[in-house]
């Protein structure tokens, strides 16, 4: 059980945390998330100790972290991947943790079977990947069989495998009843792994809920309605829809993205206007719509459209090939987002704006056409997990 | 695939029962960092190899025939760079962690700080203490085999402090003990300043450089100090400064005046190293990691 009251941090002028109170309960996974910088790491250092609140207080387990008579037997930490000495290897560095709590040096071998680095435990971690860094820093966390683990960022830098493993460990180490706080940005790792969710945006709580009322509460669903390829089919729906109060949407592919109606009515309407329908599906919005609808406002670091001017050479300075050649006028757009659902349900495809595959296209800037090959590759056999990813 | 269920499980409680932690695991802990990183290995390799080489050279190119400096007093040379080796390494024993992030590790394996420090600074201590002395015990051998048991003629020089016994150069108990447990305790004292003022700065290059002004400043300052009225002052400054420290333990002070057995100068450092422990303790307590 993790218990934060008040928690505020500031640095200088900057407030990185304000006003910050939840608690995180035993047997279940709880994950953090929030934008970059929006105080998750300043968070979870002052939950262990590193960094003292400027006011409130976190207490693990009743206690502040810094009075604990042994923190590694009570609290498993991930914070930083990175935070060991590069010139020990893996099993010194385990060891002199497991020694600084009297956890015996049996133990260590133990936990680099439980992260699968037996091979790797006699080199230096200089030369690890970032996944086999994880990995470490998990054993790390795992070293004392504490009944509170924090992750911050786990899966980052690690292989399919290592994610799903990742994923089974926290469930399993929850439903030992002990304490699972996690922070990830890939919300669909966090759909499938946390039971509960605090969110924070801009040092402050924006949510604490199950994951379940926060998709319902911070999303709305639509359906997805697909008409014959023909222009005037879909005017015509589309025009009876918004008469009807709903919100229409048009999909790069040609769907139609509807809010605002139940189903039946959709039907309805189309069968009242003689538009037949090719498609016409409920969806719920994911986990990560949902949250970047409440975060929408606290996000601190925005990109913006790269328009590629500051590559184009000055008028009248022709340069041989290469960046000076004249370019087939504008630069393509920018593909938007990608819905895979729009895809693949046996209706042949047609992307307007897409010219036809080439072989070799030099002025075509290849991050912006990535539509093309995509567009066959991924959706086209529905692979059985992807419509109940949908469906959450 | 499968919706997360929130299954409210038993609270977890480890089946091994959870000892209250001390000192002596930390040290246990340190033991094994300082062992297990190569920089430990090559500063005192360098460091054997500077102290025992230099004299090595000393005594081999040496005719021994005239004796005139304590017996046991050319291992100060090899000493002095020597001494360099060790607070690298103190720095390092602290600032690599800073410079790697293992620091964050360290700190919520064992949030007792001030535990830390403690443990780091004994088993620094304890490891240069033993490595220095030893080293140092066994160029005095050398010397004294070298230099010791010489007849000194009617008219020959003898410095001030060259015992003489029955017309044959020897060594004092003080000169022995200054030249062993003496030069091996101002250098770790030195060193331990090192791991004080690494922790202080957390930045290897800058603590090192520091420690390097500490050691060579106070008798560089002193050498443009050529005015009467600073007279005082200058000769201060050379009596405290770390190479006088040492050849002082070696009996061969720079300056010819009052006692020279270098005690005071190991007071003097033991104080300053405690007062930076002191307030390296203080900081890392309070500051964030």
């Amino acid at each position: 059980m993790i218990e934060a009251v008040g928690l505020t941090k500031t640095y200088g002028s900057k407030t990185a945390v304000y006003n910050l109170s939840f608690q995180v309960r035993p047997g279940m996974v709880t994950g953090f998330l929030g934008p970059n910088g929006s105080g998750k790491s300043t968070t979870m250092r002052m939950i262990l100790g590193l960094d003292t609140p400027t006011a409130g207080r976190v207490t693990v387990g009743g206690q502040p972290f810094r009075q604990l008579p042994n923190a590694p037997r009570r609290v498993g930490a991930l914070l930083d991947a990175k935070a060991v000495h590069g010139g020990r290897s893996a099993r010194h560095h385990l060891l002199c943790l497991a020694q600084l709590s009297g956890i015996p040096a049996r133990r260590v071998d133990e936990v680099l079977g439980v992260v699968g680095l037996q091979e790797v435990a006699g080199r230096r971690s200089k030369g690890f990947s970032l996944g086999m860094g994880q990995r470490l820093g998990i054993a790390a966390a795992l070293l004392g069989d504490p009944e509170v683990l924090l992750f911050d960022e786990p899966v980052n830098g690690l292989d399919p495998e290592g994610i799903h493993w990742v994923r089974h460990l926290m469930r399993k180490l929850a439903s030992e009843g002990r304490t699972v706080f996690v922070s990830s940005h890939l919300m669909s790792e966090m759909a499938l792994t946390a039971d509960h969710l605090i969110v924070i945006g801009r040092g402050q709580l924006l949510a604490d809920m199950s994951v379940k009322d926060f998709i319902a509460g911070n999303s709305t669903g639509f359906a997805m309605v697909r008409t014959p390829d023909v222009a005037a089919d879909r005017e015509k729906l589309t025009k009876a829809l918004t008469d009807a109060g709903a919100q229409v949407q048009q999909e790069q592919d040609g769907a139609l993205r509807v809010t605002g109606l139940e189903l039946p009515r959709i039907s309805d309407l189309a069968h009242e206007a003689a538009v037949r329908l090719w498609e016409l599906s409920p969806h719920q919005a994911s986990l990560e719509e949902a949250y970047m609808r409440l975060t929408n406002g606290a996000v601190d670091y925005r990109s913006t459209a790269d328009p590629r001017q500051g590559l184009q050479q000055p008028a009248g300075a022709p340069a041989p090939g290469g960046w000076g050649m004249p370019q087939q006028a504008p630069w393509p757009q920018p593909v938007p987002q990608q819905q895979p659902y729009g895809y693949g349900y046996g209706q042949p495809q047609q992307h307007p704006q897409q010219p036809p595959v080439q072989a070799y296209a030099p002025p075509v800037n290849p991050y912006t056409q990535p539509a093309a090959p995509a567009a066959p590759a991924a959706p086209s056999a529905p692979q059985p997990t992807e419509p109940v990813e949908d469906a959450r | 695939m499968t919706a997360p269920v929130h299954m409210p499980a038993p609270q977890f409680s480890s089946t091994v029962p959870v000892e209250r932690t001390h000192l002596g695991h930390a040290l246990r802990s340190e033991w094994t960092k300082i062992r297990t990183v190569r920089s430990t290995i090559w500063t005192l390799g360098v460091m054997l190899v500077l102290i025992l080489g230099i004299n090595l050279l000393i005594v081999g190119l040496s005719s021994s025939d005239i004796v005139s400096d304590p017996v046991l007093g050319f291992g100060l040379f090899g000493v002095l760079l020597g001494q360099l080796c060790v607070m690298t390494l103190g720095v390092l024993v602290i600032s690599s962690e800073y410079g790697t992030g293992m620091i964050r590790t360290t700190l919520t394996a064992c949030p007792q700080r001030g535990r830390v420090l403690a443990a780091k600074a004994i088993v620094f201590f304890a490891l240069t203490f033993t490595v220095t002395t030893v080293a140092c015990a066994l160029t005095a051998l050398m010397n004294y085999a070298t230099f010791g048991g010489k007849p000194v003629g009617e008219g020959s020089f003898l410095g001030p402090r060259l015992v003489v016994e029955n017309g044959l150069t020897t060594a004092s108990g003080t000169q022995w003990l200054g030249a062993t447990v003496g030069v091996g305790l101002y250098v770790a004292l030195l060193g331990l300043l090192s791991l004080a003022v690494g922790a202080l700065l957390r930045h290897s290059a800058g603590a090192i450089t520091t420690m390097m002004g500490v050691v060579l400043l106070p008798l560089i300052i002193a050498i443009f100090m050529q005015s009467d009225s600073l007279h005082k002052v200058q000769e201060k400054l050379i009596e405290y400064s770390s190479p006088n420290a040492i050849a002082s333990l070696y009996q061969m002070p720079m300056l010819e005046n009052g006692d020279a057995d270098g005690v005071r100068q190991l007071v003097v450092l033991a104080i300053i190293t405690a007062v930076a422990l002191g307030a390296a303790c203080a900081t890392l307590s309070k500051r964030d990691v």
